[in-house]
């Protein structure tokens, strides 16, 4: 083809450019149905050239990844629930209605949302005087649960503390291959510290190069383990009695374990600092009413007791006197000994008068939140520090393999127990609280629930978010203030929350107890499950059955029209091709109806061309010219090719006003393809008919359902009933 | 030349006699409409080996209250079963109460209350009609000009007629298949006859233009232009619908059960418009020409 046809064509290079089109058209349309076969391509051979070490070339080279876009599946072909739920409006004033309809979707769509499903769709619809949801969830093939918490009138919940989440050894939750891994795992950590340990004690050995080896801690593990200088108050400050017996630099002769893992630790030299440490005995008498005391004696007299004591005491009998005495069970036995201490260890008052001692003195009697102490300083020391390196070799624990645990845990009180939430005032402050009133089952439970956590806190949560997140952390923990603790057992199903809040957040708090209620009460009237496997079922069935009647349709219009039927097949193909790909770019939703009406619109599609073949037909067997009879052919048969799609169309548009998604599918795909295979039909046929004309095979006109003969001129004056068309 | 106007009395014999056996197959046995419309429910479960027979299925759900339920086994291991509307609580039951019966897995459930039910009656009501008043709209649009010989309102009106042949053996065979196979007429059994009401039209349609067009072009009696009309446009007519019927085909055969009831409305559909657009409309039209003319001649 010269040049200067192209850009200025005539008849056949129009025709040209109009294949090409075509063509790009449809392998645009075909790459685009088949994105997750071209994106796999992609990347397996990225994924060789990487193997060749050529990198990220594809990539490099600006050959793209397309995102991924698939077929937007119906919940009969993906398996899912269908709901209808019926709003009850008769409480509700006319004018209110519609925004109690968007509450009550609002509530449902944030219940749903708590179930992870994948785009879940919650929908409002009115039909006639019913006001509805409408909520469809993809892959939920199980909705008992699902269903049970949407219809459920409110979702408030009281949780409780999780004592799994406090408690450090979890070990027993562990299944029996959790147990095993983890032991085989410490085994080899215990064998690779041993290990380390003979290594780095033996003779000429490099202490530096083998903690590089050893070592799991990756920032000391390239410094020889230093850990710098480390106190008792450090992270690492449990290494240090481990070093003290050491000379500087020395290797302690035993590992160091603990939760971490195993060290292997080594003393490189000691410093002491200004600060100071003592060590001291005490003798404690405790009254009544103070933490952990167990003595029946009233203040007055544990006072009395320490001044008697105080008079006769002395540093020589004093350890005497404190086993006799002290209340303090724990170092009683050691004669009131509390061995070294430095500051910030002890409660300040103690810490005050025992710092203020001379070495071999007696306090006066000190008054703290444990009772009354007498206090002797027997030694005096300043605060030494460490330099230390170690090579650590991780452990692993239970917590390793379990997910962390809830922090919360349901104690089965829910909205549905609750009468009203409202805003009141304390009595005798007039300090602003929350009440809460609960029903009878609910008062019985919240006694328990109570009884039980007397002092801790009670989690309220509403559709499985905080009530309020005060401290706007997202989450409502133990800092949150509005997780009130529970001050005692709370028997009559009364209660209040009070805190630190303003009538305004009050009044929140209590519309959002109120609120988590669905504005008006629900019902379900309409349920449609589909299991995943019969979706998937339907699905391939129906794929199969398509590519089964395109064949047969393909047969027989091959069979029948020759060469016309050649080529409306290949329009077929790119109908099919086109029509998938415009479901995909619009995400057209296939449902099992939906593919039915494409599969019908395949059938339809070459309606059109039927029309058109035998209109041409009828043309040559009257004896005119190939071109003129294609052309004679679209022009007279176009009336009938719409007069007939249109009433499909109108029956379609019908169907489409139907709000039933399985019928809406159908209307959409079957009026989507009938438009398109009427464009597939007319232009795209038109333009491979004309193609095909020119070429010299084309000379030979029963390849196009003209006779064998060329036409004699009397057939076209045949009159009508005259002779038989066939 | 097949004779197919000429023999019209044979023709209109046996359409007449479908047609009346099946307006006395709907008013004595009606069509069994499915839980969609009436409200209830159906679920299926598939067991993984054979399915137990309906009286252990009975024996089971016995203690649930469910009023009538009906079991019916498609398949060697797929039970269907129908019974009244119940609530999730009460599916839930049925499901524990059955599993002593064998293993199996929930396919579908489907519950839908009155309302709903009553609802879809309505809409499909309503869409029927709607459907039938702008096919109408559109015939009298399409045969709107005027033509001699026979008024074109005619036209329409045949083309009408033909339509209600069509879907009333259609309904007429779903109430026979609804009797003894107890298929149901379901949401989507609205939908594929909604089709075929824009099918049957649209093949009469193309017969009728052919004869508008010559008796346009080259006049002549009413009878053989029809005749003639009729087999110009015979080769078409069964193409087209062969094409529609090879797809279809295919998807009753290979598309799975759900679907089946579905593709065979389309298919009767089909078949009867076809049948009917050949050897109901354009006889009909020559009858109703041949009537009137009569009458005309004998007034004069």
């Amino acid at each position: 083809m010269r040049i200067g046809r192209l850009f200025r064509p005539r008849a056949r290079g129009k025709l040209r450019w109009g294949i090409t089109f075509l063509i790009i058209l449809g392998l645009v349309a075909t790459l685009y149905d088949g994105l997750q076969y071209y994106n796999g391509n992609r990347d397996n051979w990225n994924k060789g050239l990487k193997a060749r070490g050529m990198g990220e070339l594809l990539p490099a080279l600006g050959w793209p990844s397309w995102p991924p876009r698939d077929f937007a599946l119906g919940l009969d072909l993906q398996g899912g629930t269908h709901l209808v739920y019926e709003a009850d409006m008769k409480d509700v004033a006319g004018g209110d209605r519609d925004s109690a309809l968007e509450g009550v979707r609002d509530v449902i769509e944030r219940r749903v949302n708590i179930f992870g499903v994948s785009e879940p769709v919650v929908q409002t619809s009115k039909t006639g005087g019913a006001y509805r949801v409408v909520v469809e969830l993809a892959g939920v093939s199980d909705p008992t649960k699902t269903i049970e918490q949407i219809g459920e009138r409110t979702l408030l919940e009281f949780k409780e503390q999780n004592p799994a989440a406090l408690t450090a050894d979890r070990s027993t939750e562990l299944n029996p291959e959790q147990k095993k891994q983890l032991a085989d795992f410490n085994t080899v950590a215990k064998k690779q510290a041993d290990e380390a340990l003979t290594a780095v004690r033996a003779p000429g050995a490099d202490f530096n190069a083998l903690v590089a080896k050893y070592s799991q801690d990756d920032p000391t593990k390239d410094k020889g383990g230093d850990l710098g200088w480390i106190t008792s108050k450090s992270p690492e400050g449990p290494l240090i009695p481990s070093v003290q017996p050491l000379k500087p630099g020395e290797i302690s002769p035993t590992l160091f374990e603990d939760e971490r893992g195993y060290q292997v630790v080594k003393f490189l030299e000691k410093r002491d600092t200004s600060d100071k440490e003592i060590r001291a005995r005490h003798i404690l008498i405790c009254y009544k009413g103070v933490a952990s005391c167990t003595k029946e004696r009233s203040k007055d007299e544990a006072k009395a007791l320490a001044e008697t004591l105080k008079k006769t005491i002395t540093p020589e009998n004093f350890a005497d006197l404190a086993t006799k005495n002290s209340d303090d069970t724990g170092s009683a036995t050691r004669g009131g000994d509390l061995g070294f201490f430095g500051k910030g260890m002890m409660v300040p008052v103690f810490e005050a008068a025992a710092f203020a001692l001379q070495k071999g003195q007696i306090s006066d009697v000190v008054e703290s939140d444990f009772g009354f102490h007498i206090i002797l300083k027997t030694d005096e020391r300043p605060v030494s520090e460490y330099h230390v390196a170690r090579a650590l070799i991780y452990k692993k624990s239970a917590s390793d393999f379990l997910p962390p645990p809830e922090f919360w845990k349901s104690t089965g009180l829910t909205g549905k127990h609750l009468k009203k939430a409202y805003v009141t005032s304390a009595q005798q402050t007039g300090q602003i609280q929350v009440g809460l009133d609960f029903n009878d089952e609910g008062t019985k439970l919240f006694q328990e629930i109570t009884k039980r956590n007397k002092g801790k806190p009670l989690g309220i949560f509403l559709d499985g978010n905080s009530i309020i997140d005060t401290n706007g952390d997202h989450v409502i923990d133990q800092r949150d203030t509005y997780a009130p603790n529970v001050n005692d057992e709370i028997i009559g199903g009364s209660a209040v929350i009070s805190g630190n809040m303003t009538s305004q957040e009050a009044k929140i708090l209590a519309q959002r107890l109120n609120a988590g209620a669905l504005p008006v009460p629900v019902a379900l009237v309409s349920q449609n499950t589909v299991g995943a496997s019969l979706g998937a079922d339907s699905l391939h069935k129906s794929i199969f059955a398509g590519f089964i009647g395109l064949l047969l349709v393909a047969l027989f219009m091959i069979l029948y029209y020759r060469v016309p039927g050649v080529l409306a097949v290949i329009a077929l193909c790119l109908y099919s091709t086109l029509i998938l790909a415009i479901f995909k770019l619009f995400g057209v939703t296939l449902t099992l109806a939906g593919i039915a009406g494409f599969i019908l619109s395949i059938g339809i599609a070459v309606d059109a061309n039927i029309l058109i073949f035998e209109r041409m037909k009828e043309e040559l067997r009257a004896g005119k010219s190939l071109d003129a009879s294609i052309r004679d052919g679209f022009t007279r048969a176009w009336t009938s090719i719409s007069d007939s799609n249109v009433s499909s169309l109108i029956t379609a548009f019908v169907l489409y006003s139907f709000s039933t998604s399985l019928i809406k599918g159908f209307a959409l795909t079957l009026s989507v393809g009938i438009v398109v295979s009427m464009f597939s039909a007319i232009v795209v046929t038109r333009q491979l008919l004309r193609l095909v004309a020119g070429w010299r095979i084309s000379k030979n006109v029963w390849l196009f359902g003209g006779p064998r003969q060329k036409a004699t001129p009397e057939l076209v004056q045949r009159a009508p009933g005259a002779s038989s068309v066939q | 030349m097949i004779h197919i106007v000429k023999t019209r009395r044979i023709w209109l014999i046996i359409s007449s006699v479908f047609f009346v056996a099946a307006v006395i197959a709907l008013l004595s046995w009606g069509l069994k409409f499915g839980v969609d419309f009436t409200g209830g429910s159906i679920l299926e479960v598939s067991y993984k080996n054979s399915a137990p027979t309906n009286e252990v299925i009975h024996e089971k759900l016995a203690p649930l209250n469910l009023g009538e339920v009906e079991a019916r086994r498609a398949g060697e291991q797929n039970i269907i079963l129908r019974f009244k509307n119940v609530d999730q609580p009460t599916h839930q039951k049925i499901l524990d109460a059955l599993k002593p019966s064998g293993e199996f897995t929930e396919k579908s459930f489907d519950s839908i209350g009155p309302v709903i039910g009553q609802d879809l009656r309505n809409k499909s009501m309503w869409a029927i009609i709607i459907a039938l008043v702008l096919i109408l709209a559109y015939l009298s649009y399409v045969f709107r000009k005027v033509s001699h010989t026979v008024a074109s309102w005619k036209y329409g009106a045949v083309a009408i007629v033909g339509l209600v042949h069509d879907i009333v053996l259609v309904a007429g065979v779903f109430a026979v298949l609804g009797k003894f196979a107890g298929v149901e007429v379901t949401a989507s059994f609205i939908a594929a006859f909604l089709t075929v009401l824009g099918f049957s039209v649209h093949n009469t349609i193309v017969v009728f233009d052919r004869s508008r067009e010559n008796l346009l072009k080259r006049g002549g009696n009413f009878e053989d232009v029809v005749e003639y009309s009729v087999n110009q446009t015979l080769g078409r007519s069964i193409n087209t619908s062969l094409t529609v019927l090879l797809v279809m085909t295919a998807v009753y055969f290979f598309g799975g059960e759900s679907i089946r009831n579905f593709t065979l409305v389309l298919i009767l559909g089909v078949l009867f418009g076809t049948y009917s657009s050949i050897f109901v409309a354009s006889p009909l039209l020559v009858v109703w020409h041949n009537v009137s003319k009569r009458r005309k001649t004998s007034s004069k």
